[in-house]
């Protein structure tokens, strides 16, 4: 009998505690301190020096040196955090929450001729 | 002598999600031999190499699975390492160990999870992987990532772990251990889940030899051969001696995969006893220029890493052998005479990798 009853202590644990899965989206998701969710850069320190844009293996981060413009492709970004590391002017880092997700390609510019949030280029998307 | 007939089993298989495909000739219920074919998901990441920096390339080879992906990253950096002729910082000798048995306790809980799927066990699946769930939480903490870690690169590690983040890990491991147990003991004695993994596809010393067959398949036959015993990352130092069963049945291989489980929470408690101070990457200067050779036990198997550099940025040539195409002629052999209805447990005791395999 004791054979066919080894399971039963799990079964009983579970009838009587909460689920170990939490609601995401409804809730939070879990992130910790360390964890690499998509790349985000403070353009003012940026100097355009490619670097990034070389090291990149899924190169999905182009430099524009002459027009200083910084792009990346958000979902062509395999967050390994390559650019972070190289860069010299420690201009990038990594954000802990990851890119929503998307039926198309994000597209992320930075730089001139004018700047331009996530949010307005999310809102311009929409209307076209 | 019954009709014979050939049933296509895969790549889309609803135990298996994993793309190989076999063509399995039947005698009524009875397998006689089975034809592999694989090569459905070849993405050429070997040639990538010659277009990226070597540096770079780490992200890359880590990518060659989404289960063994830390080893595969620290297998290359040591290939590369042992071309520089490079010797990193004993602490991040330490921290890669630490890292690759977390690894293996985690691939073997996914792997005792989809072994419990394929016989039909489907809470005990949900059981384990909620076990494998509080190693990636740990992953996450300590590397960012929970299953593409990005930690290494040629010269030593990127992370480092204090030791408050070591000794929560271990005071993490000491209660998980105890569930573990609880729900390892379900596969080893219960009743029904013994029926279905007691004497079916027996692979012989002789036979497993003669196929050169690796990792717990290959002790699950008897062979007491283990890769950590050949020093590589921070082994040398640490107390491993292989898991063996003589058995060769899947009870056995199961059997192995468990005590390995257990083995891999005692290598990372030496280890964090052990873990010197320091530094934990230093510079690689220079190109790599010569080649080499490294092999490393993944919770799979025996993975062997080639190298060769020409004095520049660019590798000549980067080769992958990996252990689930070591162990293909051997699930051949098993899956002889077996019947129809286990060969999904056949193929999964292989723990089968056709991403790494095919690359």
């Amino acid at each position: 009998m004791a054979t066919l009853m080894r399971f039963t202590k799990t079964v009983m644990k579970n009838l009587f505690s909460k689920p170990v899965t939490t609601a995401y989206p409804a809730g939070p998701a879990k992130v910790q301190e360390r964890t690499r969710g998509q790349v985000s850069i403070d353009i003012d320190k940026c100097v355009y020096c490619t670097l990034c844009a070389m090291r990149c293996p899924a190169n999905a981060i182009k430099v524009d040196r002459n027009n200083k413009i910084w792009e990346i492709d958000r979902f062509g970004c395999i967050q390994c955090a390559n650019c972070v590391n190289v860069c010299a002017k420690n201009a990038l880092s990594m954000d802990q929450h990851y890119t929503s997700p998307a039926a198309k390609s994000v597209i992320v510019t930075y730089g001139a001729p004018k700047q331009e949030s996530e949010k307005e280029q999310a809102e311009n998307k929409s209307e076209k | 002598m019954g009709n014979r007939s050939i049933v296509p089993f895969g790549p889309q298989h609803p135990v298996l999600p994993e793309p190989i495909h076999l063509d399995l000739v039947v005698e009524d219920e009875k397998v006689v031999e089975a034809i592999p074919s694989i090569g459905f998901i070849h993405r050429g990441l070997e040639h990538i190499v010659k277009k990226k920096d070597f540096n770079d390339y780490v992200y890359v080879a880590e990518r060659v699975c989404g289960i063994c992906s830390f080893m595969h990253g620290m297998s290359y950096c040591e290939a590369v390492e042992r071309v520089m002729d490079v010797d990193i910082p004993e602490r991040a000798k330490y921290l890669r160990t630490i890292w690759c048995e977390m690894s293996r306790i985690h691939s073997h809980m996914l792997w005792l999870g989809l072994l419990a799927d394929a016989f039909g066990f489907e809470s005990l699946f949900y059981q384990c992987w909620r076990m494998r769930e509080k190693i990636l939480d740990m992953f996450e903490m300590s590397t960012g990532g929970r299953v593409i870690f990005s930690v290494n690169k040629v010269g030593g590690v990127l992370r480092d772990m204090d030791h408050e983040m070591l000794s929560n890990f271990i005071k993490q491991f000491d209660d998980m251990e105890k569930d573990i147990i609880e729900l390892t003991n379900v596969f080893l004695e219960d009743y029904t889940v013994n029926t279905r993994l007691r004497d079916v596809g027996i692979l012989t010393k002789e036979q497993g030899l003669e196929l050169g067959v690796v990792g717990p398949m290959m002790r699950a036959s008897g062979i007491a051969f283990d890769t950590r015993k050949l020093k590589y990352a921070a082994y040398e130092w640490i107390d491993v001696e292989p898991v063996v069963a003589t058995e060769g049945d899947c009870y056995a291989r199961t059997y192995v995969r468990i005590k390995e489980i257990f083995q891999a929470f005692d290598i990372i408690r030496q280890a964090v006893k052990q873990i010197p101070d320091g530094e934990i990457a230093i510079k690689a200067k220079g190109m790599p220029n010569g080649e080499a050779f490294v092999r490393v036990e993944q919770p799979r198997g025996e993975a062997i890493y080639y190298v060769k550099g020409n004095g520049t940025k660019f590798l000549d040539r980067f080769r992958v052998r990996t252990p689930t195409f070591a162990n293909i002629p051997s699930l051949l052999e098993t899956t002889k005479g077996a019947q129809l209805a286990d060969v999904p447990i056949l193929i999964l005791t292989i723990d089968p990798c056709i991403s790494c395999t095919e690359r």
